[in-house]
């Protein structure tokens, strides 16, 4: 049963990039299909990651535990979205003209954001193995929080990116910070009942 | 190069189908445009006798009517036209949103006619013009240009317009006149991107006078042998083919003369990434922007942006001594 259910998200998890695949393969792209490409899976990278962000607040707010055995496949289709990303900035966009993209990492605060956030990603997707967790044990969950300093920079990107602040970028920055808030508020509480519990005990 | 294929009747005696499905109102319209007419002289804001607001209603103020008697192809480029449905559906006026669809989308509310142009400022003649009266006295020309935005795409465009030279002599600006500003129509009952702060309403540009009397500076007021849509500015816009799109106001409703360099809207947006003069420039890249190179709408690949958009040979002369690194 888990392992079916599996199968599903993993199919559902798939159908952006096959719609997408669709669209390009006949030539349903907008107007500028190389923006539109660009665009559509930066959204679904930035869509993934505020899932896979939000699998913790949701699993403490409703005790559905359960939630945990999905984490690191949204994990791994955010890194998966963003790779898409990232290639299609590199090899349509840019058409591999490399002294354009390092001046643009480096001098282009939007790209150094987007930059940033994906590197970020490699080492968490290389170590999502259970090879890994075993091997590294604590230092894993500690190494995985790069995952918040990640999803700010892609938020930042994104707001970074556009004309004016509007819309949606705006929606995702919100919503990442709240996901990021609600740990910051749940580590305060823990450590005050913590405190608390030592003084009564 | 070929524009389109001529169809067997000629433009001239196709009842437009949007006009022939919208002909009850269109009476209701010419009815009004009759009064407004009459009323024209309360509407002069000079003291000299205007010849302005004359009969209403004509072919510019309503979009999508077909143009006839311009002089095919004035200025043009060697480079193959972006369609129809490229140039009408990717479009940046965010008086209608901020998605490049947007416009296409939610224009159609706009109206259009009866449009009065103010013309004043530092000049002989101020008045206010009904659209018409301001176009029809002088030649419409196609101008096969190309487009470059500071997003770094680009299109090559068949306008049809007037040099803004003749729209200047006409109202002839006074020797203290230096710059010319424009400010496009306030109206945000049909102009839904309004509604949101993203810049300071209404949208404003300017050009210093010689730039605004440069023989490639247009009005125009048509594109492929039609008036304008309104997601491209209708009934009547700037295009000055050498400085990024946004310096090309749509919509216009105000050409003032001034003695100073007016506010433009980027520029009060964000100084740090938008500049006065915003010529096509590869090597000047505020922060944002990487302009060495654009990508054309149509085609796959980036190409390298040329210098003034290739427009060098004709307006370079004019920003003669200029830094243009510091005068972006």
């Amino acid at each position: 049963m888990p392992k079916a259910a599996k199968v599903c998200v993993f199919l559902l998890c798939l159908i952006p990039f096959a719609w997408l695949a669709t669209r390009t393969l006949t030539g349903r792209l907008g107007i500028n299909p190389v923006e539109d490409l660009e665009l559509t899976t930066g959204i679904w990278a930035l869509r993934f990651l505020v899932l896979t962000l939000a699998v913790t607040p949701v699993r403490r707010l409703t005790g559905w535990n359960r939630l945990i055995q999905y984490r690191r496949m949204l994990g791994l289709f955010t890194f998966f979205y963003a790779c898409v990303h990232f290639a299609i900035y590199i090899g349509i966009d840019q058409f591999f003209a490399w002294d354009f993209i390092i001046k643009d990492v480096v001098k282009r605060p939007f790209i150094t954001m987007g930059f940033t956030a994906f590197v970020l990603m490699i080492p968490l997707a290389l170590t999502s193995t259970k090879g890994w967790i075993r091997r590294l044990g604590r230092k894993w969950q500690l190494l995985h929080r790069l995952i918040y300093i990640s999803g700010v920079c892609a938020a930042i990107h994104y707001l970074w990116k556009v004309k004016v602040m509007i819309g949606s970028p705006v929606y995702y920055a919100a919503g990442i910070a709240l996901l990021l808030a609600f740990r910051a508020v749940w580590l305060v509480r823990t450590s005050k009942l913590l405190k608390t519990q030592h003084v009564t005990v | 190069m070929l524009l389109k294929k001529n169809p067997d009747v000629p433009f001239s005696e196709i009842t437009d189908e949007r006009l022939y499905l919208r002909r009850r109102e269109f009476m209701r319209l010419a009815g009004g445009a009759a009064m407004a007419a009459a009323a024209a002289p309360l509407i002069a804001c000079s003291d000299e006798p205007v010849a302005a607001l004359g009969p209403a209603e004509g072919m510019f103020g309503a979009p999508n009517l077909p143009l006839t008697g311009y002089k095919e192809k004035a200025v043009t480029v060697d480079e193959k036209l972006n369609t129809f449905e490229e140039i009408t559906g990717y479009n940046n006026f965010y008086e209608f949103g901020t998605e490049k669809d947007d416009p296409k989308r939610y224009s159609g509310t706009l109206k259009t006619s009866p449009w009065t142009i103010k013309i004043d400022g530092l000049c002989n003649k101020p008045a206010d013009y009904h659209i018409d009266d301001l176009i029809k006295p002088i030649q419409l020309e196609e101008r096969i240009y190309r487009l470059r935005c500071v997003e770094a795409w680009s299109m090559v465009i068949p306008w049809i317009g007037v040099p803004l030279s003749k729209v200047i002599e006409r109202a002839e600006p006074t020797s203290k006149a230096t710059f010319v500003q424009f400010t496009t129509l306030l109206r945000p009952t049909q102009m839904p991107g309004q509604a949101d702060a993203v810049l300071e309403w209404p949208y404003v540009e300017g050009l210093r006078l010689d730039e605004a009397k440069h023989p490639l500076t247009i009005l125009a007021v048509g594109l492929y042998g039609k008036t304008l849509l309104q997601q491209n500015g209708a009934p009547i816009r700037l295009v000055v083919p050498w400085k990024y799109g946004f310096k090309g106001i749509k919509s216009i409703v105000r050409i003032r003369f001034v003695d100073k360099q007016p506010q433009t809207s980027w520029v009060l947006q964000n100084p740090d990434w938008y500049g006065f003069y915003s010529n096509v420039n590869p090597d000047v890249n505020p922060v944002r922007w990487n302009q060495a190179r654009e990508r054309r709408i149509g085609t796959l690949l980036p190409r390298a942006t040329v210098m003034f958009n290739g427009y060098g040979d004709q307006v370079a002369s004019m920003y003669a001594g200029m830094d243009l690194r510091r005068n972006y």
